[in-house]
């Protein structure tokens, strides 16, 4: 899966999580910057994530996420 | 994990425009409750719910209705994070009817909240408590091998939880929902570990099975999460990484199994489960096509794979008859033609005698349905239909959202599986007339029948050689009364429902006048079948607060026999005036001219439909009709008994 499609990807999740179509999914793209993005909805953010690319992280890998991009970069290494 | 639990698979899948179809609800004028309940019957995720509970939240803070769901509010304390869990609650409660308010306390609080007489969850006052505690809430303390100090270990914490009990009992005497506990995968001496007194695995073994027994015996509700959890199995249900990071209790992916598990639990409290089954025949309850396979054609015989997979359909459904579940027919057949397994097949678990309506004709499924549901008295929402075809399945749910309607793997196998999966018959408590309740409604085919040849009305009545019998509440009928309370929809005055607690003070309350009324005849004993509630207002004056009746007695004129009762002890109790109500819901237009037929004056009417009553004690003169009265257990200590 190349960058692009993993993008169209989590939009998909990202509008599923946050109920939400605005958001616009990119590298930068941080906690801070979307309502609702708390500590509780950022694990089911990583959750559907795991499901919807059929993957798992590692709990030091969840706790170093910083913004999409890093999101992305892990995805990328494990499919 | 097994999809059937993870994903709800008894549900149909949530079609692609889900997400439109709530925004258009929230946009909607029409009957906000029902349509959501009909979004809610759904296979959901945990994202679709959080979802649908968000669009719930808006319509309520913008103050719309939720009718016809019933409000109930729920705290939940808990060891665990709860909050990914309170919308998967509240949406999962829409599917079975209610309309839930949770109350959630700071994280871990659970004692003090119990406790503490003006805690946040004793002060909002809840209808139910459900105690979500895990093992690791418990104080569980290794004692290898030491009965005695094992056994202490699980007194300690039965005790624990009976505190916690005694505590919202005394605060907010709300009911409390108790769960079984899941023990963890890891053993450590692995299968000694269930025999050896004091492992984790033993000990959990015995709070469980204490826990029932305490549960069963003090009117508080029990949720069997570790059924649940070895169902879906232990190594999926817990999630050690989930608990790590966030202390979640268990997996993620199954809090939609959890979160319907509690919800039916709330609606088995309510009233809302389901009372009828319905059966197609081709195909569902045998293998095979009758009308063009035969006798001999169709598959139903032990031995033969296919034909066991529809005999465990019918066992099951004998079972939950035998339990008080009444069982029909909607076949698309000719009428001989469906009856003939049931008469001639050797090996066919159903028999005629066991279907209480069978309608087996060339009408669409609906109004057979409707026409079942017509015949029994009862409400759609109390109808199950089982058929194997997904047209018919998708049809009736189109038109009768009312009705559950179970979606069926292609493979029939699973087919009592699933129906039982569903929990469409969930109950938190078994009356003894559960047992006689498929009967009860069979007997009254048989009684229309008779009254077809007697002719008039009254000596159809006096045929029937009736004895009622009134008493007021005590903990023997209390199961029952609880049970009729929170049941009955059609005739019922106030539709006020209550929890066990709640009639157990009434009970107990010597200004409260209660009536419990059981009716037999020549067909049998119809157990219980009315309750009044009667609680002093103005110095002489009763307020009728609930007047229930089942519908199995109907036109029997035991609502005038309730009413000489209620008279003769009103008389006693220096009372000279009735009050009464009729709050109208959809459900109870039955009863809309009760009080005028009894001969009360009208004195009241609201916009709502809301009619208020009144009887002069010494102007009543209510009709008697033909049957035995048997008084007893009321304070004159006398039995009463008038020919």
């Amino acid at each position: 899966m190349d960058e692009p499609q993993i993008y169209a990807r989590l939009a998909e999740v990202f509008k599923d999580v946050f109920d939400e179509d605005s958001i616009a999914v990119t590298p930068e793209l941080s906690a801070k910057e979307v309502d609702g993005w708390d500590s509780l909805t950022h694990i089911r953010l990583i959750l559907t994530v795991e499901r919807a690319f059929k993957i798992k992280f590692s709990t030091s890998e969840i706790g170093k996420l910083e913004n999409v991009g890093d999101l992305v970069a892990l995805i990328k290494a494990q499919s | 994990m097994n999809s059937l639990y993870a994903e709800l698979q008894w549900l149909p899948r949530a079609p692609q425009e889900f997400p439109e179809m709530l925004k258009a609800w929230s946009n909607s004028t029409g009957s906000l409750g029902c349509e959501l309940q009909a979004m809610a019957m759904h296979a959901l995720d945990l994202n679709q719910l959080t979802k649908l509970a968000k669009a719930m939240g808006k319509a309520r803070s913008e103050g719309k209705s939720l009718n016809p769901l019933t409000p109930f509010r729920l705290a939940v304390l808990s060891n665990s994070t709860i909050d990914m869990m309170i919308p998967a609650l509240v949406a999962s409660a829409a599917r079975h009817g209610i309309a839930l308010e949770v109350i959630q306390p700071t994280y871990d609080q659970v004692a003090q909240e119990a406790l503490t007489p003006d805690s946040e969850v004793n002060r909002s006052n809840p209808e139910a408590v459900l105690f979500a505690l895990d093992y690791r809430a418990l104080p569980l303390k290794l004692s290898l091998g030491d009965g005695e100090v094992s056994t202490a270990t699980v007194q300690g914490a039965i005790g624990y939880l009976q505190a916690l009990r005694n505590g919202i009992k005394s605060n907010s005497n709300a009911v409390c929902i108790f769960q079984t506990v899941a023990p963890p995968v890891e053993t450590l001496f692995g299968s000694l570990d269930r025999a050896l007194p004091g492992t984790l695995r033993s000990l959990i073994d015995g709070i469980n099975r204490e826990l029932a027994e305490f549960v069963s015996g003090s009117g508080d509700v029990l949720l069997d999460v570790a059924a649940l959890a070895e169902t879906v199995g232990l190594a999926d249900w817990h999630n050690t990484r989930l608990w790590n990071m966030g202390k979640f209790s268990f997996s993620d992916e199954v809090i939609p199994l959890y979160a319907d598990h509690v919800a039916r639990t709330v609606g088995a409290i309510r009233g809302k489960s389901g009372k009828v089954l319905i059966l197609d025949l081709d195909n569902t309850v045998w293998g095979g096509v009758i009308g063009d396979d035969g006798l001999e054609g169709i598959q139903v015989a032990q031995g033969d794979a296919r034909g066991e997979a529809h005999l465990a359909v019918q066992r099951l459904a004998l079972d939950l008859r035998q339990r008080g579940i009444v069982l029909a027919v909607s076949s698309k057949n000719t009428d001989e033609v469906a009856r003939l397994p049931f008469e001639k097949h050797p090996e066919m678990l159903l028999r005629l005698e066991h279907i209480a309506v069978f309608q087996a004709n060339w009408d669409d499924k609906v109004t057979n349905i409707q026409a079942i549901a017509e015949e029994l008295s009862l409400g759609l929402d109390a109808m199950v239909f089982l058929d194997d075809n997904p047209v018919e399945r998708g049809l009736v749910r189109k038109l009768l959202p009312q009705v559950a309607v179970p979606e069926l793997p292609e493979e029939p196998a699973f087919y009592a599986r699933t129906l039982a999966a569903g929990g469409y018959f969930e109950a938190v408590a078994f009356a003894a007339e559960d047992l006689k309740r498929a009967g009860f409604y069979q007997d009254n085919a048989k009684r229309a029948q008779l009254q077809k040849q007697v002719g008039g009305v009254d000596a159809y009545l006096a045929s029937l050689d009736m004895t009622i019998t009134f008493q007021p509440f005590d903990a023997t009928g209390r199961a029952r009364i609880v049970q009729l309370i929170n049941k009955s929809n059609q005739f019922n005055l106030t539709t006020r429902r209550y929890t066990d607690p709640e009639v157990a003070a009434a009970e107990n309350d010597p200004e409260v006048f209660t009536l419990q009324v059981r009716l037999a005849d020549i067909f049998g004993d119809n157990g219980m079948i009315s309750v009044v509630i009667c609680r002093p207002a103005e110095a002489g004056v009763w307020e009728i607060d609930t007047w229930l009746m089942s519908c199995r007695v109907l036109g029997r004129k035991v609502e005038h026999m309730v009413l000489r009762e209620i008279l003769e002890h009103g008389r006693a109790a220096g009372i000279r005036k009735l009050a009464g109500a009729y709050l109208p819901t959809e459900r109870n237009k039955l009863v809309v001219d009760h009080y005028a037929k009894l001969g009360f004056a009208k004195v009241g009417e609201e916009e709502s439909g809301l009619t208020r009553w009144e009887l002069l004690v010494e102007d009543a003169a209510p009709e008697c009709a033909p049957m035995k009265i048997i008084s007893r257990g009321f304070d004159a200590a006398e039995e009463i008994t008038l020919p």
